[in-house]
C-alpha cells in the first residue's frame, strides 16, 4: 500500500492502475497466513468435533449419520450435571482465591515497588515456576502434602495433631490448592498490566478530595482494573473448566471435572460421546466470556 | 462564597536524594491574590506548589495557610484544592461523580452532593453535559470540569499545576480570561505554576520568578517587567538585553564599567568597588538607533540581522564587545530612515533605562 503511494504523482496511468488492483489484494494476503493457522487448526477441529458428536459408535467403530442420542444421554445423565456442578464449584473458589490473592499481588508490585527495574525483577520470579511443565509442578506437591510428607510430619513432630491430616492430598483441597498455585498468575499479569496504566495523579487527586487508602483503593483503583479483572477471570475460568490433570492427579480420581469426564469417554474409545460433550462444555464457557465481556468493557484495553 | 487565606512559607526546602529541589524559600502570598509561580522546568516551582498543596512532603520549613501551620496536614486538611496538569480527572466516572467525589468521601448523602455537583457544573457552564464521561470532553472543557472538581471544597486557596499547557493556543487565551474571571469573583487565593512569562504577566497580581530551586523575585508583574532583580529575570521575562561587566569606578553619581574587549558604560547607582561583577538590563524598545549616545549610555555597533514584524522592526546589533544587542524599532521611525545588514549604527539610552541587576547570595 505505502509502495503505491510513495511512487510520484507523474507516473503513467496503466501501471498504477496495476499497482492499485494489487494494493486491493495486498490485506487480505497479510492477512491469510494467520486466517489459515486459525483455519486449519482452531476452526476446522472444532467443526470436526461438532460433527463427530452427531455421529453413532459401539465399543469398536464410529459410524458417520446424524444423531441427538449422544446428547440426549450427556444432558440427560444425572452423573454429568453432577460433574458439571463440580467443576463449577472448582471453577468458583479458584476464581475468588486467584482473584484476591492476584489482586494484592499485582497492586504491591503497581504501587509499592518503586522503581520500574526492580518491577520487572518481581514480576519475573512470579513467572519462574512457569519455566517448568505444569505436571512437574503438581506433583512437587505431593511430597509436601502427603500422609508423611512435609507439612504432616512437622505438625505431627511439634506436636500439634496428634496424627497426620488425611484430607491434605488426594482431595477437594488439594485440587484447589494446585489450582490456584497453577492459575494465580494468570490473574497477576492482566492486573497488574492495568495497574500499571493508572495515571498516578488520579490518585493524588483523590487524596487531594480527601480520600483515605481504603477509599482511593474502593473507589479509584479497583474500578480502573476492571477490564484486567475480566481478562484474568476470563483466563482461570476458562482453564479451570478445561482441566483433567489437576483433578485426576491431586484428587486421587476420587474427584471429577467435565473434562476428566470427557478423557475417561475417550478412553473408552466413545468418541462421539465425548465431542457430544466438548460442544456442551465449549458453549457453557463461552456463555460464559460473553457474561463477563457484558459487564466490563475490555475493548479499551487490547 | 469563601474566605481566602493568606499563605505564608517560611524557608522551606525539598531535597530528593543527593538533589536539593527547592533551596529553603519564604515568599507571602496576600490572601485574595493571584500569585503566579513563574520559571524554566526544574526550577523547583512545582515541587513548591505541590509542598503548599501537601502532595510533597517538606523536607525543612512551615508552610502557613491562614492561621493554621499546615506543614504536616494531609492534603484534604489544608483547605486547599488543586487542580492537576493533565486535569486527573476519573475516566470511569461522569461528570457529577467527578465533582461530587470529594463530597462522596466525606460521606454526603448521594442526592445531597449530586445537586450540590450539579450547581458547581452550572457555575462552569457544563451541566449540560453531566452524565458524560471525561474522555468525551475536549480539554477547554475538561479543564471546567476539573475547576469545579477543586472549588466543591469550598478551598480558602486553589492550587494550580500548569493549568494551560495542554490546550491549543487559542483555547489557552480564553481560558486565562476565564481563570481570572473566577478569581475576581471568588476572590480566593490562586496559585498558578507556568513557565510562559505572558501567561503570568496577563494573569498575576504578584509574579514569583524562581530559577534553581531559588525566588529571584516576586513583585508586582509590573514591577518584575521593569525593574528586573537580576540578570536571570530580566532574560527569563524577555526583551531586556543583558550587559555584563567589571566595575571600573564612578561618575557623577553613576557606576562606569567595562565590558570585557569593548566600551566602557555607565549607569545609575553607587557603592560598588572597583572590579566587582555587574550586570545591566536595557529594555531592547528603549533604545534609539542612529543618535550619537551620551558618554556611557551606548555604542556603535554593526547589524547583523533585521526582521520585520509588522507594527516593529527587530535589529540585532554586534560590537563593542557585546553580542546579539536586540533593538526594536516601531516601523515608521525604521521606515523613515532604514538600516541594513552590515551597517554600522550608534546606538543610544537613557540614564533612567540603563538597570542595574542584582546578584543572589550562593
Amino acid at each position: 500500500m505505502t509502495v503505491a503511494l510513495d511512487q510520484p504523482a507523474t507516473i503513467a496511468t496503466k501501471p498504477a492502475r496495476r499497482r492499485r488492483s494489487f494494493a486491493g489484494v495486498a490485506p487480505y494476503l497479510q492477512a491469510a497466513p494467520l486466517a489459515l493457522i486459525l483455519g486449519a487448526f482452531l476452526l476446522l477441529p472444532i467443526l470436526m468435533i461438532a460433527v463427530v458428536s452427531f455421529w453413532d459408535y459401539d465399543f469398536a467403530a464410529m459410524y458417520p449419520d446424524f444423531l441427538t442420542t449422544n446428547y440426549a444421554d450427556t444432558l440427560g445423565s444425572w452423573v454429568t450435571w453432577k460433574t458439571y456442578l463440580n467443576t463449577l464449584k472448582y471453577a468458583a473458589i479458584v476464581w475468588a482465591l486467584t482473584l484476591f490473592i492476584g489482586f494484592w499481588v499485582a497492586y504491591f508490585l503497581a504501587f509499592h515497588i518503586r522503581t520500574t527495574a526492580m518491577q520487572m525483577v518481581l514480576f519475573l520470579v512470579c513467572t519462574v515456576p512457569f519455566l517448568t511443565s505444569n505436571i512437574i509442578r503438581m506433583i512437587s506437591w505431593i511430597p509436601v502434602l502427603g500422609r508423611n510428607g512435609l507439612v504432616n510430619s512437622t505438625l505431627v513432630q511439634i506436636g500439634l495433631i496428634p496424627k497426620p491430616i488425611e484430607w491434605l492430598l488426594y482431595s477437594e483441597f488439594a485440587v484447589v490448592l494446585a489450582m490456584v498455585h497453577l492459575y494465580t498468575l494468570f490473574m497477576v499479569t492482566p492486573i497488574f498490566n492495568t495497574l500499571m496504566r493508572i495515571d498516578k495523579s488520579l490518585i493524588e487527586a483523590a487524596r487531594d478530595a480527601g480520600a483515605s487508602g481504603w477509599q482511593v483503593l474502593w473507589n479509584v483503583v479497583i474500578p480502573l482494573a476492571k477490564p484486567g479483572t475480566a481478562i484474568g477471570t476470563i483466563f482461570v475460568v476458562t482453564l479451570v473448566m478445561a482441566d483433567f490433570s489437576t483433578v485426576q492427579v491431586m484428587s486421587g480420581g476420587q474427584s471429577a471435572s467435565v473434562a476428566l469426564m470427557m478423557k475417561n469417554q475417550m478412553s473408552l474409545l466413545q468418541y462421539p460421546a465425548a465431542a457430544a460433550n466438548a460442544v456442551v462444555l465449549l458453549v457453557l464457557v463461552l456463555l460464559m466470556v460473553a457474561g463477563i465481556l457484558r459487564i466490563v468493557d475490555i475493548r479499551k484495553e487490547l | 462564597m469563601s474566605k481566602a487565606a493568606e499563605i505564608d512559607i517560611v524557608s522551606v526546602s525539598k531535597v530528593y536524594g543527593a538533589t536539593t529541589a527547592v533551596k529553603g524559600i519564604s515568599l507571602k502570598i496576600p490572601a485574595g491574590t493571584y500569585c503566579c509561580l513563574l520559571g524554566p522546568s526544574g526550577c523547583g516551582k512545582t515541587s513548591t506548589l505541590r509542598m503548599i498543596a501537601g502532595h510533597e512532603s517538606i523536607s525543612s520549613g512551615d508552610v502557613r495557610l491562614g492561621n493554621t501551620v499546615v506543614t504536616d496536614l494531609p492534603p484534604a486538611r489544608r483547605g486547599t484544592a488543586m487542580m492537576f496538569q493533565s486535569y486527573a480527572l476519573f475516566p470511569h466516572l461522569d461528570l457529577i461523580d467527578n465533582v461530587a467525589f470529594s463530597l462522596k468521601m466525606k460521606g454526603v448523602g448521594k442526592e445531597e452532593r449530586r445537586a450540590k455537583a450539579l450547581d458547581m457544573l452550572k457555575l462552569m457552564q457544563m451541566e449540560a453535559y453531566a452524565s458524560r464521561r471525561p474522555a468525551q470532553l475536549s480539554g477547554g472543557q475538561q479543564q471546567r470540569v476539573a475547576l469545579a472538581r477543586a472549588l466543591i471544597t469550598d478551598p480558602e486557596a486553589l492550587l494550580l499545576d500548569e493549568p494551560l499547557s495542554a490546550l491549543d493556543p487559542f483555547l489557552k487565551i480564553r481560558m486565562r480570561a476565564e481563570l481570572k474571571k473566577l478569581q475576581t469573583s471568588l476572590g480566593i487565593t490562586f496559585v498558578h505554576v507556568t513557565h510562559s512569562q505572558e501567561e503570568a504577566m496577563a494573569l498575576a497580581d504578584l509574579i514569583v520568578v524562581m530559577n534553581d530551586g531559588r525566588i529571584e523575585q516576586a513583585a508586582h508583574p509590573r514591577t518584575v517587567f521593569e525593574r528586573p532583580a537580576t540578570a536571570f529575570v530580566a532574560r527569563f521575562m524577555g526583551d531586556h538585553n543583558v550587559i555584563s561587566g567589571r566595575v571600573a569606578g564612578s561618575r557623577d553619581g553613576m557606576v562606569v564599567f567595562d565590558v570585557p574587549g569593548g566600551v566602557a558604560l555607565a549607569a545609575s547607582g553607587q557603592g560598588r568597588e572597583t572590579g566587582e561583577p555587574i550586570d545591566i538590563a536595557i529594555r531592547t524598545d528603549h533604545v534609539r538607533i542612529g543618535q550619537p549616545p551620551a558618554a556611557g549610555l551606548g555604542f556603535t555597533g554593526i547589524v547583523s540581522n533585521v526582521e520585520y514584524r509588522g507594527s516593529t522592526v527587530k535589529l540585532s546589533v554586534n560590537g563593542a564587545g557585546i553580542d546579539d544587542f536586540t533593538v526594536i524599532v516601531d516601523d515608521t521611525s525604521f521606515f523613515a530612515r532604514p538600516v541594513a545588514v552590515g551597517d554600522a549604527v550608534p546606538i543610544a539610552w537613557d540614564a533612567e533605562d540603563a538597570i542595574v541587576l542584582g546578584r543572589l547570595d550562593s
